[in-house]
């Protein structure tokens, strides 16, 4: 027998429950985190051509992404292919082509026709120096005289009493859902919904430390040597920031004298005339007698430069730098060589060759954007020993 | 709005009856455009989440946003079928959706594919289809995404490799090899009762193992349910998830232009013989018709592709009027698209409709070739084997458990990608675990391997 076909409507606010629930939309987010986790894993070559030094300092990195292909097997593109039609036309006409191949959308190796979709991921420069800063450090650190225990509180867990303030309201929303999907009668909130974020004391030891960057602004460093040599001083004083509370960094630009910069004028300073280390590393000696006792503080310096430094000058900076490295627990040394073949074979890279032997120092070459990262995690991890380099 | 629609339903229901149309009761429900959004995404109104659905789901967003689509109605098959109507259809579209929504119903009732299809999936493929998306929850929450997704990585990309003929349950190949000694040979049976000569004892006689698969498996989905050598009972449980759906799925892929084709002229037959439609939703609704069934051609000169709803409306009128409807019932209820188009597009039909075969060069110049009949229907068909997925079966399981794949390029015309194949091999290897192969050609036509992971 045949039962009659049954009907039912929908009520006005069915679409807004509905979209509480959107698998499409679920799946969407989990496209972006596998996206975000994929450029994470070579966040190098990603960030490589991102502007983070111009203009003023914005807290995110946008880069534009390609949406991921789930994998199939597919047949090669033909040379050629035949389909079906319909239309007034006779054999041998020609037709224009609309836009895309029939039977198959823009799903192609062109550049980036996403069916005119761009994806451009967001990164937080915070997220950006966690992720790469996970397991880097400051090498040789050690705790110094006269440190004292720094005292920090950090989020940990949720408890069912606090002050307004700490109040967790996703939370408590969803401690609120999970009651009234059980009794759909019952009120909104009742105070075991909520959720108070727990902050725990932690005493963690002091270290004080006092970082010196140093660059050379001279006219023979070309607009890619310096764009290299701050986008490898802005990693490395994003990571410090973020690794070390407590840290005092200081900027020096040298051209035939040296100067002490605050930290937006540095990555924006550009100079002329001759190369005369000797006056940064004096600098630096200058300050570190004056504000930074070496029995307190641990002291790292890191120097950029292309490597050409004025001949007369030899004597005067290997003094200065090795005075430095004497009471230093670190210093290295980044090169922004004219060719790949050239890297660390000039007069500075010789220098420091020569202070380094019995003090934890190391060299690197910038040629690449990529290689930045290398000389990164080059220098801030354990060093196994002094001298190296 | 529903009372409306229930009451010109249960008319077109009663016309629906008396013009000869059977089918399962329907349960007819409004639902919010974003529900149609989602189910033309997932194929299916609750499926499994996978991050490849939510790319789907950013395309189909953007083309709906942008007023590409409209999609009216979705309509699954079983005892009771399900359909969806979008909340935004006015009165008179809801109309013919509905009329539209009893051919399909009548469809899939008698369509022999469909009626194998539900017979062995047991008529409710949305519940089962649900609790899957639940089984696979449960998994994530149990094993973790990461592991689920590897499974589903692969599982999906294999989605089109079933063997509809072999149907849904299938027992694994048998183990041994028929033994080939009978007793109904006198002379052995004399033979054996001279001295001396004994038969050897019943049961120790040595049996062959049969070779695994006995022949090219096409279904690659059940094969690595059943085969493969370390995959976990969840694991299993989520390959024959995906290939149950996708059994679910041939039916309606195998007969688009024919289901289609015959939801279109019956709706449009069930509107021209409602006489309680007023006037002007009477028009309205051929309105809608007349857009749905228009051939992708009409506006233009000509169109590199053919509507179904076009194609398969103008195939059942034409034999209808020719051969009456006892012949289009039975038509409806033996063939597939295969069939219907070799048997029923005839010349004369095609060339009414100005069918025609083209040839696309890469540098993008298109050419009309002929209107050749077999070519045509030929060029029709193609892309609707076995999902228009390339033919990739297991030609051996090796001892070690080495999976050896093989692309029948002949008869595909051409080999394969191979990154995206090598891509393939890779989801594959992470559940199969042990070394991947596959036969293919390459662009000179020299036999190409490509393996995961990459031979030393």
């Amino acid at each position: 027998m045949n039962h009659p076909s049954t009907f039912a409507g929908c009520a006005e606010g069915d679409q807004d429950w509905y979209e509480l629930f959107s698998r499409g939309a679920r799946d969407w987010l989990r496209h972006n985190e596998k996206v975000r986790q994929a450029v994470r894993d070579k966040l190098p070559e990603v960030l490589a051509g991102a502007d983070i030094l111009g203009g003023e300092r914005a807290r995110t990195v946008k880069v534009p992404v390609r949406f991921l292909e789930h994998f199939r097997f597919r047949l090669r593109d033909p040379d050629e292919m035949t389909g079906a039609g319909q239309g007034d036309v006779k054999p041998g006409d020609k037709l224009a082509r609309p836009g895309q191949q029939p039977g198959e959308e823009g799903q192609g190796e062109g550049g980036n026709d996403e069916g005119g979709v761009q994806l451009v991921l967001e990164l937080k420069i915070d997220d950006i120096v966690d992720w790469l800063w996970e397991e880097l450090k400051l090498p040789n650190l050690q705790a110094k005289h006269g440190a004292m225990q720094d005292d920090d509180y950090t989020r940990e867990g949720w408890s069912r009493r606090g002050v307004r303030s700490r109040l967790d309201r996703r939370r408590s929303m969803k401690e609120s859902l999970k009651r009234r999907a059980v009794d759909p009668q019952g009120p909104a909130f009742v105070d075991d919904d909520l959720r108070f974020r727990q902050l725990v004391h932690r005493r963690q030891p002091a270290t004080q430390a006092v970082v010196f960057f140093a660059m050379d602004v001279s006219s023979s460093m070309r607009d890619r040597d310096r764009q290299l040599a701050k986008t490898f001083f802005f990693w490395v004083v994003e990571g410090l920031r973020r690794q070390y509370t407590r840290l005092e960094l200081v900027f020096v630009a040298h051209t035939i004298k040296a100067w002490e910069f605050p930290q937006e004028e540095f990555f924006q300073v550009r100079g002329s005339g001759g190369t005369v280390a000797s006056t940064a590393f004096g600098l630096v000696r200058d300050i570190v007698a004056q504000r930074y006792d070496p029995a307190r503080y641990n002291i790292y310096l890191f120097y950029a430069s292309d490597g050409e430094n004025f001949r007369d000058d030899h004597g005067p900076a290997e003094a200065a730098l090795g005075e430095l490295a004497a009471v230093a627990s670190f210093v290295g040394y980044v090169e922004t060589p004219a060719s790949a073949e050239q890297a660390l074979q000039t007069e500075t890279a010789g220098i420091f060759r020569s202070v380094t032997t019995d003090c934890p120092g190391g060299s690197f070459a910038l040629t690449t954007n990529e290689s930045v990262w290398d000389a990164i995690r080059a220098f801030f991890r354990e060093q196994v020993a002094a001298g190296g380099g | 709005m529903a009372a409306a629609i229930e009451k010109y339903g249960h008319q077109l229901e009663a016309l629906a009856r008396a013009q000869g149309l059977d089918y399962y009761p329907v349960q007819f429900e409004e639902v919010p455009d974003s529900f149609m959004m989602e189910v033309a995404v997932y194929g299916l109104p609750v499926r499994m989440p996978h991050w490849s659905f939510g790319v789907r789901y950013i395309y189909q967003l953007i083309q709906h946003r942008m007023g590409h689509s409209r999609l009216f109605e979705v309509v699954f098959p079983g005892n009771p079928g399900r359909a969806y109507l979008a909340r935004g259809n006015s009165l008179p579209e809801n109309t013919l959706v509905v009329a539209h929504v009893l051919g399909h119903a009548d469809f899939s009732k008698h369509n022999e594919l469909f009626r194998r299809s539900q017979q062995q999936g047991g008529y409710r493929i949305v519940d089962q289809a649900a609790s899957h998306a639940r089984q696979i929850a449960a998994a994530i929450e149990e094993h973790g995404q990461e592991r689920v997704e590897r499974v589903l990585d692969a599982a999906l990309a294999l989605e089109a490799y079933i063997d509809v003929f072999r149907g849904l349950h299938r027992e694994r190949y048998p183990e041994y090899l028929e033994s080939r000694t009978t007793d109904d040979d006198t002379f052995r049976q004399r033979f054996h009762q001279l001295p001396g000569d004994e038969r050897p004892m019943p049961g120790h006689e040595p049996r062959q193992r049969a070779a695994v698969p006995p022949h090219p498996e096409r279904d690659l989905l059940w094969f690595i349910a059943q085969y493969a050598p370390e995959l976990e009972g969840w694991e299993r449980d989520i390959f024959l998830a995906v290939r149950e759906e996708s059994c679910y799925f041939y039916p309606v892929f195998a007969c688009q232009i024919m289901n289609e084709g015959w939801a279109s002229y019956w709706h449009a037959r069930l509107l021209r013989e409602a006489d309680f439609l007023p006037q002007h939703e009477y028009l309205d609704a051929i309105k809608t018709h007349s857009d749905v069934v228009r051939p992708h051609a009409a506006d233009r000169q000509a169109s590199l592709a053919i509507n179904p709803y076009h194609l398969g409306f103008c195939m059942w009128e034409h034999i209808i009027d020719n051969h009456g409807l006892g012949q289009a019932m039975r038509i409806r209820s033996q063939d597939d698209d295969f069939s219907f188009i070799r048997n029923h597009l005839t010349e004369e039909l095609a060339e009414e409709l100005k069918l025609f075969r083209f040839r696309a060069a890469r540098d993008g110049a298109v050419e009309v070739v002929d209107r050749d009949i077999n070519a045509l229907r030929d060029a029709i068909l193609a892309p609707r084997y076995n999902f228009g997925a390339p033919a990739v079966s297991v030609q051996t399981l090796e001892r070690d458990g080495t999976l050896r794949l093989v692309h029948e390029h002949a008869s595909d015309g051409r080999g394969l990608d191979l990154a995206r194949a090598t891509k393939v091999l890779e989801y594959l290897h992470r559940v199969w675990r042990r070394p991947v192969t596959l036969d293919t050609v390459d662009a000179q036509g020299g036999s190409r391997r490509v393996e995961f992971p990459a031979a030393a």
